[in-house]
């Protein structure tokens, strides 16, 4: 092991000597925490909606009012029939088209009902049902306003009272910064060393290293303490960057961040290096890695839930470790979790971590 | 040069798939001679250089290095070797003195003995102003001397040199012959690997690979009475155009 000593000084002046690498470094976190939770956000507005209004009444001129003046719609126009308005929303100039009968006025105040027709563009689902879902909340709330000018009650819907626990304000962005702090470490720290290792094998110095006595764990360690400690500092600046420019910070504790990143950043240089292992080239390594990101990403509940995948989807996310950390890390960050809360992430991320060092140093053939 | 025998071959061979690299070769290098170790490419030296260092796993035969068996004890023939690769093996993005620290440290020299013999070396070089320097800045012919210089470094029994003279101009080539002269004298086995024939007058010793079996293995003086010719050249031209693998 006292070779390890010299290979270590040789890959932290290796990766300092250029301005590129230490500037990613600064550079990956910043965009993933600053600017992506200002620009991903789940929250919709903007919707582009049409009124037809068929009864120009009070009631149905005080409605569009206030769907006009709602944060989430932009009103588009006032059309005069529905073949006017689906010609819009067939251009892409509306997304939603509500129709108010006529008589509406007349029938509310005489029988407590009232007709609309709501349409809705649901080529993007989730824009449709939660433009639906806003819209509701509207007219109930306009017609708990008319309730108590009038005296009457119409038929209200349910009244649902939610009380949002750990992110009550229903903030995206606690909810999105703990994942895009796992998904820059998996960019880095699995790419960087992948592609340190095969550019070795491209100029042959591998070969210089190969055929010394140096030993594969020794070789492998060099590849990765740099990277381990390079991660940590990143996960640290992430959160400061996160605490002061969003003013998020976790609620659980910032030990517990720093010892899931160490395994998950262990898993995943280690990963790197398996897959340089079986590269001979850049282009390689490169598409490889591409390939376990995209996947790791799109199964690691970062964009859409885990626990509304399918079941057997659910299972072979088991056996993306980017899963366990997101989840560890929400966790940590919204609702405080306790150590032993997490085991269940913990446990099968330090198997995950075993396992790929493990085939990273055994993987490394010295000889072929 | 003793009689004592470094590096010993017994019909080594190097299987990839169905074609043979190297095919069932027999030799013996004595210690502190300058062995050459010729052959058209693709005839099969550079694999067999390979297996010889450690680095790759003979199919069949076998073979000592120092005394130690390349197939079953490669950690140990690593520690008294050194080897310098065809592709350009020192550190681009490390300065002179960073490689020769590397590979020193690896190999468990001492701070002191390091910083000693590197003083010592590039001085030897005339090559002290450039300690400092980035490798990747340095000429062709320079790099190859520092990758010479680099490979034994740890004063290994035997140094590998799989064509350390490619493409550098005839007086650094020179040069370069007067290194491995000097590491001769200190009792360092040279296994060279070279397409150059006037390298070849230099050896000791030569053996001729003609697709992938040593067809003559000898002085160069009697390879060239035992051919009737009068340089090596010849020789190496008689033997080498009955080959029937091309360019690999």
């Amino acid at each position: 092991m006292k070779a390890l000593k010299y290979l270590l000084v040789k890959e932290y002046k290796q990766m300092f000597r250029g301005y590129l690498i230490p500037a990613l470094f600064v550079l990956v976190p910043f965009a993933l925490t600053n600017l992506v939770p200002r620009i991903a956000t789940q929250e919709v507005s903007n919707l582009d909606i049409a009124v037809i209004d068929n009864d120009r009444s009070s009631v149905s001129k005080r409605l569009t009012e206030k769907i006009s003046t709602s944060k989430f719609f932009n009103f588009q126009s006032l059309c005069g029939n529905y073949i006017e308005a689906y010609d819009l929303l067939q251009r892409g100039d509306v997304d939603f088209i509500i129709t108010i009968e006529n008589g509406i006025e007349k029938n509310l105040y005489r029988e407590g009902t009232a007709k609309m027709m709501l349409s809705v563009n649901s080529v993007n689902g989730m824009k449709g049902g939660l433009g639906n879902n806003y819209l509701t909340q509207i007219i109930m709330q306009y017609t708990k306003e008319l309730n108590e000018e009038t005296g009457y009650s119409m038929a209200s819907p349910m009244n649902i009272r939610p009380r949002f626990l750990f992110n009550s304000q229903l903030d995206y962005k606690p909810y999105m910064i703990p994942a895009l702090m796992s998904l820059g470490l998996i960019l880095l720290m699995g790419f960087l060393p992948a592609l340190n290792m095969v550019s070795e094998k491209e100029k042959g110095t591998i070969e210089q290293i190969n055929v010394t006595p140096v030993g594969r764990l020794e070789f492998i360690l060099s590849k990765l303490i740099p990277y381990w400690t390079v991660g940590l500092f990143i996960v640290g600046f992430s959160m400061l960057l996160a605490w002061k420019i969003h003013n998020v910070v976790p609620a659980g504790s910032i030990f517990l961040v720093f010892l899931f990143a160490v395994v998950y950043i262990m898993t995943v240089s280690a990963l790197g290096i398996i897959v340089a292992n079986y590269s001979d080239t850049m282009r390689q390594a490169a598409m490889m890695m591409f390939f376990f990101i995209i996947i790791f990403a799109l199964t690691s509940g970062l964009v859409s839930p885990v626990s509304s995948m399918p079941d057997w989807a659910q299972e072979i996310t088991r056996l993306n470790p980017v899963r366990y950390i997101i989840a560890a890390l929400r966790e940590i960050f919204l609702k405080g979790s306790t150590f032993t809360q997490l085991l269940p992430q913990f446990i099968p991320l330090c198997i995950y971590g075993l396992v790929t060092m493990t085939c990273a140093v055994f993987s490394y053939q010295k000889k072929q | 040069m003793t009689e004592k025998i470094i590096i010993k071959a017994e019909r080594l061979t190097k299987q990839f798939g169905h074609f043979t690299a190297t095919d069932h070769i027999t030799f013996e290098v004595r210690e502190g001679e300058i062995f050459g170790f010729l052959g058209a490419n693709g005839a099969g030296k550079t694999t067999a250089m390979r297996m010889l260092c450690g680095l790759s796993q003979p199919s069949d035969g076998w073979a000592t290095v120092a005394g130690y068996d390349v197939a079953t004890e490669p950690e140990k023939v690593k520690r008294n070797i050194g080897y310098m690769s065809q592709k350009f093996s020192l550190y681009d993005d490390l300065t002179v003195e960073e490689n020769f620290t590397l590979f020193g440290g690896i190999y468990g020299m001492s701070r002191k003995e390091m910083k000693e013999k590197t003083t010592r070396l590039l001085e030897e070089l005339d090559f002290a102003s450039e300690r400092k320097t980035l490798v990747k800045s340095l000429p062709l012919g320079w790099k190859q001397k520092l990758a010479f210089s680099l490979a034994i470094f740890h004063d290994p029994k035997i140094v590998f040199l799989d064509e350390p003279t490619g493409g550098v101009d005839p007086v650094t080539r020179r040069q370069f012959w007067e290194l491995i002269y000097q590491a001769a004298d200190r009792n360092i086995t040279v296994f060279v690997t070279t397409h150059y024939m006037d390298e070849a007058e230099y050896c000791d010793r030569v053996s001729i690979m003609v697709d992938g079996k040593i067809e003559a293995l000898d002085s160069p003086a009697n390879l060239k009475q035992q051919f009737g010719v009068e340089t090596m050249y010849d020789v190496f031209y008689a033997l080498a155009r009955k080959a029937k693998r091309g360019d690999s």
